[in-house]
């Protein structure tokens, strides 16, 4: 029987479905036709193919080649079904034995390389959920694939070491040929390097105690401030303060950046937190994904379970910064196109830097300000209301003294805050396991106003504020979770009035500049 | 004659003698009109075959069968209907084979024959 059958994985966003690939030789002239919605970079497979077998030393059959990418309905797009192709073909024609329920994903070069493909980590956690946890990939891909549990991977280098294991007879096969692949291994990936450190930054007492907050809680946290206040400097040294990820959050975090194509994501797990700085001509398909056919992931993507910084953020297009106000509650974007809808995990830290004024001088007294106030009340009006009222913590930093200044050095360093911040993180989660939380910022307020209801005593500062309509509802949820924090912070078991006041400062400083 | 009609000349031998070795019946050979030539009118019972022969000396310049491509069938099929009026035949039955031969010059030369294409 001329008909050959393997797997493959097709990716649409990171959910991974089995894809069954058929071949038939049949006996009429030579063609080579893919059917199941194969997109331009899969029908090119054809060819890719043909020259790689040939080179393999196992040329493809000289007749009708029928393979069939099953479920027929569903777009397979991308190189990765090169190899499972062409082994169903050789399976068809009789060169190489049964292959079970081996998965293939690879890339096929002309000279019969195996290349690597994107995506290999969430493709293999699909394999192996749906009970294929034999899988096959270019040797490029090999510790990548090897991160997911469970998964037995084999990586090979050509098509012909692949087809001797497969039972293709040695004598034809070109197995001499060794590509050179220095791309292969962890050298030449190049490592993100260590976040800088915190004792680097000089002064900004309100500032660094803002940014542990914020590290502590993974509360949303917006700059203001003049150029050169070091804004920029103490986004950057967040990342830092953040503990390490876990096994699930890893692996999460490994599978997007892998689908982008980030090179760190290729030979390990990620375990830090990632870091996110898009210049602010970005378009909303590039902080929230998108682009033609089936979307990919944006900014707001990579940055999951890390920050993202926008820097300069009211100079950002209005609606690129409304469009997080959806994944900052839920946590997660569903992206849809004419290629198929996505949905890719979202849960970032949003840190927001901007200048007070579109001339940066109205800081302190403001005097050097060229800027008419309806200029200024305009710039910082274009971070819309809604966005801001996500925001827990809003922070005015002002120039540092020269008495600061001079001080360099003497200030705490990145691991000794990192030390006070893992500490606060395993507060919350113990106090918030039984609601199946972990940080204060992801506290429903239902919880907040119910099993962790505080006195009225506590909060009274905080009901007059929203009495006089200073805090809407849910800015009153917001400063209820910065307590929490102050308080785990400060080893107490719940936020005293003392907590409550200063989440209310920290919370309301830029509002009363604005 | 030049060696390379002479390697068409034989090969289209060797197909005529494999096509009667199938039981066919070989009308004509080299059959010609203005737009093109038949290489083998057969008979395979009540069907009449249109055979086109591609021989090669070896596979360095593709297989024999990939040198037919769809305007090459689409012609045949075409001169099959214009050999049945030329002869005042009406035959309803009506096919295109295509013979491959590979003739490298020494050892027995390979044919194979694909039945009713396109």
């Amino acid at each position: 029987m001329a008909l050959g059958r393997t797997y493959s994985i097709a990716l649409v966003g990171l959910n991974g479905y089995m894809v069954e690939v058929e071949a038939d030789i049949g006996q009429t002239l030579p063609a080579f036709v893919i059917l199941g919605l194969p997109d331009a970079s899969l029908n090119e497979a054809k060819e890719r193919i043909r020259s790689a077998a040939k080179n393999s030393g196992i040329p493809l059959s000289r007749r009708k080649i029928t393979a069939n990418l099953i479920p027929a309905s569903l777009p397979k797009r991308g190189s990765g079904f090169d190899l499972a192709v062409t082994i169903a073909v050789l399976r068809a024609a009789n060169d190489i034995k049964p292959t079970g329920r081996t998965v293939f994903i690879a890339e096929l070069g002309l000279d019969g390389r195996l290349r690597p493909v994107r995506g290999i980590p969430p493709a293999v956690m699909a394999s192996v959920q749906a009970g294929y946890p034999d899988i096959v990939v270019a040797r490029a891909n090999f510790a990548e694939a090897s991160l997911v549990p469970g998964a037995k991977v084999r990586g090979y280098r050509t098509l012909a070491r692949l087809a001797l294991d497969f039972g293709a007879d040695p004598q034809e096969l070109a197995l001499d040929f060794e590509p050179d692949d220095t791309d292969d291994d962890a050298e030449g990936v190049p490592q993100p390097g260590p976040c800088p450190d915190m004792a680097d930054v000089s002064g900004q007492g309100d500032a660094r105690r803002a940014l542990e907050v914020a590290a502590a809680g993974a509360h949303h946290l917006l700059l203001t401030g003049p150029p050169g206040a070091g804004k920029t400097m103490l986004a950057e040294r967040l990342p830092g303060l953040l503990p390490d990820l876990g096994d699930h959050e890893s692996m999460e975090v490994t599978a997007i950046h892998s689908l982008c194509g980030l090179p760190a994501s290729s030979v390990q797990l990620l375990r830090r937190p990632p870091f996110e700085n898009p210049h602010h001509s970005a378009t909303a398909a590039a902080i929230i994904g998108g682009g033609s056919g089936l979307p990919r992931p944006g900014a707001a993507s990579r940055a999951h379970r890390g920050v993202l910084f926008l820097d300069e953020a009211p100079e950002y297009e209005r609606r690129v910064l409304d469009a997080l106000r959806q994944p900052l509650e839920s946590g997660e974007l569903v992206i849809h196109r004419s290629g198929g809808t996505a949905a890719y995990p979202a849960r970032f830290q949003l840190v927001l830097a901007a200048n007070p004024c579109p001339c940066g001088k109205a800081s302190g007294k403001g005097l050097d300000c060229t800027c008419t106030p309806m200029m200024r009340r305009r710039y910082l009006a274009r971070m819309s209301g809604p966005l801001l009222d996500r925001v827990d913590i809003q922070l005015q930093v002002e120039r540092v003294s020269l008495a600061e200044f001079g001080q360099a050095g003497t200030e705490e360093d990145t691991a000794l805050i990192a030390g006070r911040v893992l500490d606060a993180r395993a507060r919350q989660a113990e106090r918030l396991h039984c609601f199946g939380l972990e940080t204060n910022s992801q506290v429903p307020g239902r919880v907040l106003r119910g099993e962790l209801r505080l006195p009225a005593g506590a909060t009274r500062i905080l009901d007059q504020s929203l009495e006089r309509g200073v805090l809407t509802a849910r800015g009153y949820d917001r400063v209820l979770r910065l307590a929490w924090t102050l308080a785990d912070l400060g080893h107490r078991d719940a936020p005293d009035t003392n907590d409550i006041g200063q989440a209310l400062g920290l919370r309301q400083a830029a509002a009363v500049a604005a | 004659m030049k060696s390379k009609d002479l390697l068409g000349r034989r090969g289209e031998d060797l197909a005529a003698g494999f096509l009667e070795a199938l039981g066919m019946l070989v009308v004509e050979r080299n059959w010609r009109c203005p737009e093109g030539e038949i290489d083998i009118v057969a008979l395979d019972g009540d069907a009449l075959v249109i055979a086109e022969v591609k021989t090669r000396r070896s596979l360095d310049y593709g297989h024999p069968f990939e040198a037919v491509g769809p305007e090459k069938l689409a012609r045949l099929h075409r001169l099959g209907g214009a050999w049945c009026r030329d002869r005042e035949l009406r035959m309803p039955l009506r096919r295109v084979d295509v013979i491959a031969v590979v003739d490298d010059g020494g050892g027995e030369p390979v044919v194979e024959h694909l039945k009713g294409v396109g």
